[in-house]
């Protein structure tokens, strides 16, 4: 099943740093509310916009949201003291975004994940940067995996952001994430492929016909979940449509059931 | 040919064949290197720059033009006196430390350049000590810093202080841009100028020269 990371819940995102420095418990509710009912399956958490605030910022969010929350949240810090108070927090084993190979990051975040059951989202990023070719992202993808795996966590529970970059300033942009993603994929069939998509567009007119063919092709290629606005109702119709066409919809049930929604129009 | 009108537009066309053979055209006639670079592919990559940042046109045909300056500016380089090269000024740009984006940066770096400034860029994750020592070598004027997370928007202040604690302060301008940096923030850590484009930098990096 193809696994929606709803992305709203970010104090980066204006209205939501207002909500959170006011404290408008309503204002957040409602947005998490609409993130489920759209069918979230992890309702991510980042506070870290406010500088110096983050703390606070992130129990406050974690006592708004928890109780009326269905689905796991997915903890989005860079910071393994944040993630720990967040972690002691929440009810559901949660997902943890991100670890990275960068080496600062890394190591501090592999005492943080050691022994705890959770889902952890890996960066293929290191201290060069962002990945430049389909090899290195490949080779990170073996890294994280295996870095992992020595601290106990089960492949079912790793998943990779290949790191998608903007397609305006290399064309080969595209193609180079989808060989990627295929081919960690083959060496991993358990592993889950996730990340944001919108990279893909930056830079280009009519961004988001680009965002939703991209998601498809990437579903092809592997990618069983993805970190987006779960409000925007056309590239969530695209997903079901292609999660149908690529076999994991049983009688074209998810579908059917999103056309008679309104969610799925042609 | 009396103006450069034929050469802008073809750079703004980004016809890279066409523009190399209106330039050494151009030379044929004895028309001066330095007027080619100054009043046709820098006036034409302002355009470019405008129409960027007016959203006429994007990052793909922005590089595709740069590309095409870039061609017509190794035609002219063996033709241009150091003076001629130099009179634009000089911006040291780098990714601020912690962060590992280059893509932006290394876009706004190409326009500035394509401005007729020169440009150091220095790569990603440099320290504020690198950007002081970077800018007191090469004696920049202007110092131009990019940070695309919200983790690493506080060492742009810490930049901007080194800088200060240096004594270069009053030498240089400091600008600042990256997806989540606003002119807010750039006024409340100090720094001399913001951009939300390549476009909007290089007219931004220009205004601080003139």
């Amino acid at each position: 099943m193809f696994e929606v990371i709803g992305e709203r819940i970010n104090t980066s995102r204006k209205n939501v740093q207002t909500a959170v420095a006011d404290r408008n418990s309503a204002y957040i509710q409602d947005d998490v509310k609409k993130q489920l009912d759209a069918g979230s399956n992890y309702i991510d958490v980042n506070a870290g916009a406010r500088i110096g605030h983050e703390d606070e910022d992130m129990k406050w969010l974690l006592d708004t949201i928890q109780p009326i929350s269905t689905v796991p949240l997915c903890l989005d810090s860079p910071d393994p003291v944040i993630l720990e108070m967040a972690f002691k927090m929440v009810e559901k084993t949660p997902m943890i975004n991100s670890i990275s190979l960068e080496k600062k990051r890394f190591e501090a975040m592999i005492p943080f994940l050691k022994g705890k059951n959770c889902k952890i989202i890996g960066l293929c990023m290191d201290d060069a940067g962002m990945p430049s070719s389909s090899e290195d992202i490949i080779a990170r993808a073996e890294k994280l995996v295996k870095e992992l795996e020595n601290i106990g966590s089960n492949q079912d529970s790793i998943y990779l952001d290949p790191l998608v970059q903007p397609i305006s300033t290399d064309s080969e942009k595209g193609t180079t994430v989808l060989n990627a993603v295929r081919s960690i994929k083959n060496k991993f069939p358990k592993v889950h492929i996730t990340g944001g998509l919108s990279n893909i567009s930056y830079g280009l007119p009519q961004r988001k016909i680009i965002n939703r063919t991209f998601v498809a092709l990437m579903m092809e290629a592997g990618m069983d979940s993805a970190i987006i606005d779960p409000l925007d109702s056309a590239i969530m119709a695209t997903i079901k449509t292609a999660d149908m066409l690529l076999g994991n919809d049983n009688f074209c049930g998810n579908y059917l059931k999103g056309v008679r929604a309104g969610a799925i129009l042609s | 040919m009396t103006d450069f009108n034929e050469i802008k537009e073809t750079l703004v066309g980004c016809d890279e064949p066409k523009l190399v053979q209106l330039v050494n055209d151009a030379l044929e006639q004895k028309i001066p290197a330095v007027d080619i670079l100054n009043k046709g592919l820098i006036a034409g990559m302002d355009i470019v720059g405008e129409k960027m940042e007016n959203e006429e046109m994007f990052i793909p045909e922005v590089l595709m033009a740069a590309q095409a300056m870039s061609s017509c500016v190794k035609v002219l380089k063996p033709l241009l006196s150091d003076d001629d090269s130099a009179g634009g000024g000089t911006v040291v740009i780098g990714t601020v430390k912690g962060d590992l984006h280059d893509i932006g940066k290394n876009l706004v770096g190409m326009m500035i350049e394509s401005g007729g400034m020169t440009v150091h860029n220095l790569g990603v994750d440099v320290s504020p000590q690198q950007f002081v020592e970077q800018a007191q070598e090469k004696n920049a004027n202007i110092i131009c810093l990019s940070a695309l997370l919200t983790t690493t928007m506080p060492m742009m202040k810490q930049t901007i202080d080194a800088v200060a604690e240096s004594g270069l302060r009053d030498k240089v301008k400091i600008m600042v841009g990256g997806a989540p940096v606003t002119q807010a923030f750039a006024d409340k850590i100090g720094a001399d100028g913001f951009a939300a484009d390549a476009g909007s930098a290089v007219k931004a990096a220009k205004a601080f020269i003139l």
